[in-house]
């Protein structure tokens, strides 16, 4: 069989639970470690990026709505699913930009990181939500809820380890998700929606496009309809364009650059923090 | 309008056949279509001219009204360019309410009439409400033909209720729904509208917006063919609306290119082209802000109704 035909594999984007081409019809070429050529990715469009975020929407109160425990088990079945496609992972990552041991680190890593914020779902809220001292007969107390849809935007640097902390946290709190993946590794991106596609997330909660950040990160940033942006990639111009256009409708907007993902304290609560609007309810109480 | 007294009317019992397949592909053909830049913007305004608000529920209380006649004439206040849509579309016991809102305007007021939707009420009593709303002033009846008679070969009974209709409509414009959801076939689609044109109809519309499938395009296609075959042979224009299932702004402008392309661009006036929609006339305005300022737009931002 030594002269059989590899069957390669079509990256494609992941919107709406569905594996679908760039609606450009563009794609672009990206080389693995020795400048071979590794994979032809979509190149997405700004009009991709709409119905992701189109769909996002749609399934964001279906998302936020299934109890945390729920979303739990949800996140473990992505860790489940990961594990038995660990040398799927390790073998793109080291081909891409790594070396095997580092690889099987990150792989690992990332693997956990997903088990610990499965474990966060049902207990962050628990947490971080107070009872509030106030000075009339009134039980004041304050509770996290999801921010809605979030725009995520990945760095080139440990690419898988960075995609599983970005969106972890956001989708355990109840939000989903928009991710325009690292644009030199952008196919390992690919492989992860097909985990997540296999793992009972609903379609609609996570959304991965590959493409250049230039194209896509202005619309991302201007869209009335996106809640929240994380932008974990490290590009001064872009972070201007996020916070002027982010303004028009008072975005949530985090900065994540320069964080190494690798590091026990890239994982914590306060991260899914970051995507929850707190709020807070009086209740009469009789004295 | 037009004189049914001099006209020699087709024989109903002949059907003139629609090629499925052809009507399909045609309709198809019109959803590749896309119009960009400064034509977009005046096809999504023409758009929204011809929109027909509708609120057609058992719970629409006068409030609700209220606040869909003000939609209607403001529909996104924070842009004084924006069109007003054309009408809007209640029962009859909000006609009254609708119209003193709507008075000076120039957005009409439409009723729903005649047993609205099924049509299964007594010929009397259906009369009686088509009189009721033109009495509480409103200047459009849609009315809906007794598709069990037209199921049942009775197309007599059809044109004389229509044509009833009309004569107790007095000033007031007279749409006729077909239901082309129950009516099986397009050739029956085909004949609906004959008949509905030939007894009187200033508009023929598609659908009550209570069965699925409501408008489609090709269902469209054949009483647009229906319309331009009348117009060739009395030189009179019927109006076309369809209604139900039209949510985007998107499939808006490509029922606006098959008007456009069959009837020509004498059609492209809410005169004689309407859209029978709710939730249609958001998604419009939203993308009419999203090409003026380049920015997607969120529902979260318009006023919903």
């Amino acid at each position: 069989m030594s002269n059989r035909l590899n069957v390669l594999k079509t990256c494609k984007l992941y919107i709406g639970g569905k594996f679908s081409r760039s609606e450009s019809e563009h794609f672009f070429q990206v080389p693995d470690k020795k400048q071979k050529p590794l994979a032809n990715l979509c190149r997405a469009s700004r009009k991709d990026l709409r119905n992701a975020i189109q769909v996002a929407r749609k399934a964001q109160a279906g998302w936020a709505g299934r109890s945390a425990y729920n979303r739990g088990q949800i996140l473990y079945r992505m860790a489940e699913m990961m594990e038995g496609r660990r040398d799927q992972f390790i073998a793109e990552l080291e081909r891409a930009v790594s070396s095997k041991r580092r690889a099987e680190n990150e792989v690992d890593l990332a693997i956990d990181r997903l088990v610990h914020y499965a474990g966060w779902t049902d207990k962050y809220s628990a947490l971080f939500s107070t009872v509030n001292p106030v000075a009339s007969p009134h039980f004041n107390f304050s509770i996290p809820e999801p921010t809605g849809v979030a725009g995520i935007v990945a760095p080139d640097e440990q690419p898988l380890a960075a995609l599983i902390s970005l969106i972890a946290p956001v989708i355990a709190g109840g939000n989903v998700c928009v991710v325009l993946a690292s644009e030199k590794y952008g196919s390992v991106a690919c492989t992860l929606a097909e985990v997540i596609h296999s793992s009972d997330v609903p379609g609609g909660v996570v959304n991965v496009l590959t493409g250049f950040r230039a194209d896509l990160v202005p619309h991302l940033a201007g869209h009335m309809d996106v809640n929240a942006v994380l932008f974990a990639a490290d590009d001064p111009e872009q972070k201007k364009v996020i916070q002027e256009n982010a303004h028009l409708n008072v975005k949530r907007v985090h900065f994540y650059e320069g964080t190494d993902w690798m590091k026990d304290d890239a994982q914590s609560p306060y991260y899914i923090i970051d995507f929850q609007e707190f709020k807070t309810t009086w209740h009469p109480v009789g004295t | 309008m037009q004189n049914t007294k001099n006209m020699r009317i087709p024989d109903f019992k002949l059907t003139v056949p629609v090629d499925q397949i052809g009507v399909e592909e045609r309709a198809a053909r019109f959803r590749t279509r896309s119009i960009k830049k400064e034509s977009k913007l005046f096809a999504l305004k023409l758009a929204l001219q011809m929109v027909d608000l509708t609120t057609l529920e058992g719970m629409d209380s006068p409030g609700k009204v209220r606040q869909l006649c003000n939609k209607a004439m403001y529909p996104y206040e924070a842009d004084p360019d924006i069109p007003k849509v054309a009408a809007i579309c209640v029962y009859p016991n909000r006609v009254r309410l609708a119209a003193e809102i709507l008075k000076g305007s120039g957005v009409h007021v439409a009723s729903v009439a005649t047993s609205f939707p099924s049509g299964m009420g007594t010929l009397e009593s259906r009369i009686e409400e088509v009189k009721y709303a033109v009495d509480e002033g409103a200047d459009e009846i849609d009315m809906v033909i007794s598709r069990w008679a037209f199921l049942k070969g009775e197309y007599n009974y059809v044109f004389d209720e229509v044509a009833t209709f009309k004569e107790a409509c007095g000033p007031a414009h007279l749409k006729v729904i077909l239901e082309t959801g129950e009516l099986e076939t397009y050739e029956n689609v085909r004949k609906a509208s004959d008949i509905a044109i030939y007894a009187g109809a200033d508009f023929i519309k598609t659908s009550t917006g209570k069965i699925s499938p409501a408008a489609t395009m090709p269902v469209t296609l054949v009483m647009l063919y229906a319309i331009r075959d009348y117009y060739l042979k009395t030189g009179s224009k019927i109006g076309m609306k369809p209604a139900g299932g039209i949510r985007d702004a998107k499939t808006a402008l490509h029922y606006l290119a098959m008007v456009k392309e069959t009837l020509g661009a004498d059609w492209l006036t809410p005169d004689l082209f309407r859209f029978g929609a709710s939730s249609l006339a958001n998604d419009l305005l939203m993308q009419i802000i999203k090409q003026k300022t380049g920015q997607y737009q969120s529902p979260d931002y318009f006023s919903i109704g």
